[in-house]
């Protein structure tokens, strides 16, 4: 896979490992109240396996198994691509401090950075939705 | 298609069916534990153990000989994360409503967490060396 399809499929696993251990904790404390503060997390578990580990590892292997161009980058614009990727994971680095320190404007910023993630992945692969030559 | 890929795949189809049973439920109901139940059924075990069946079979080969790194773990994982999602989705409604025995509902419910914790840290481990650059 390209290299920027394992940083994105990297960052997803990453994710995925702490979106668990998020729910894992707070599937205990549902079962014992051994915390109840810890529910101002419920928000970070759902960013961080919704954006952060399913959206992210589809963007990754999107961009490594979408067909590929002859002429030219094999996959078009990877700087664009690769602005992609750390918008994403800025955005969801501001929600998560937005949620966590309740400041509604990084919460703001962040989505915002995470549209414009998305935005730019969609700028650089809508080329390679094509018809494949068999 | 290998054997665990198979095993994953036709499990999120059962999980998907159970899903959409368990939406249908909820709409006409107020038990209050099904919801997060008909959420984890959706992303959890059809979205996530699609996903993960799929990576098994298409990744990038671990080695020659490993074509899929730690076969072993990747059977954990699905033990794991399936023992544990059923756990849940018993203990959660039953845990909520409170009935007698409680405790034992709260203890089944702590242990789902910690498998499905297990389960989901296995595949990030078995995955994690299958992320290749080419």
């Amino acid at each position: 896979m390209p290299r920027l399809s394992s940083w994105f499929v990297r960052a997803a696993l990453s994710y995925l490992a702490v979106g668990f251990t998020l729910g894992a904790l707070l599937l205990a404390e549902k079962a014992s109240s051994f915390y109840p503060m810890l529910w101002d997390i419920l928000p970070v578990h759902i960013e961080l396996l919704l954006v952060g580990w399913l959206v992210q590892l589809a963007l990754g292997v999107a961009f490594w198994i979408l067909p590929r161009f002859s002429k030219g980058p094999p996959r078009g614009n990877e700087a664009v691509v690769w602005l992609s990727f750390v918008l994403l994971n800025l955005g969801i680095a501001f929600v998560v401090a937005g949620t966590l320190l309740a400041v509604p404007g990084l919460l703001l910023a962040g989505r915002v950075a995470e549209t414009g993630g998305v935005l730019a992945f969609v700028w650089g692969s809508w080329r390679r939705v094509r018809p494949t030559v068999p | 298609m290998p054997t665990l890929t198979r095993w994953f795949i036709k499990t999120a189809l059962v999980y998907f069916i159970l899903a959409l049973i368990a939406g249908i439920i909820s709409a006409v109901s107020n038990l209050p534990g099904l919801f997060p139940v008909y959420i984890h059924l959706l992303v959890e075990g059809w979205i996530t153990l699609l996903i993960i069946g799929v990576v098994i079979w298409m990744f990038p080969k671990y080695s020659r000989e490993l074509p899929r790194g730690n076969e072993k773990l990747g059977w954990t994982s699905y033990i794991l994360l399936n023992t544990g999602l059923v756990l849940r989705l018993v203990s959660e409604p039953l845990n909520t409503l409170g009935e007698a025995p409680e405790s034992l509902w709260g203890v089944l419910l702590v242990i789902s967490a910690i498998l499905q914790w297990l389960g989901g840290m296995a595949f990030v481990v078995n995955t994690w060396s299958r992320v290749k650059v080419k």
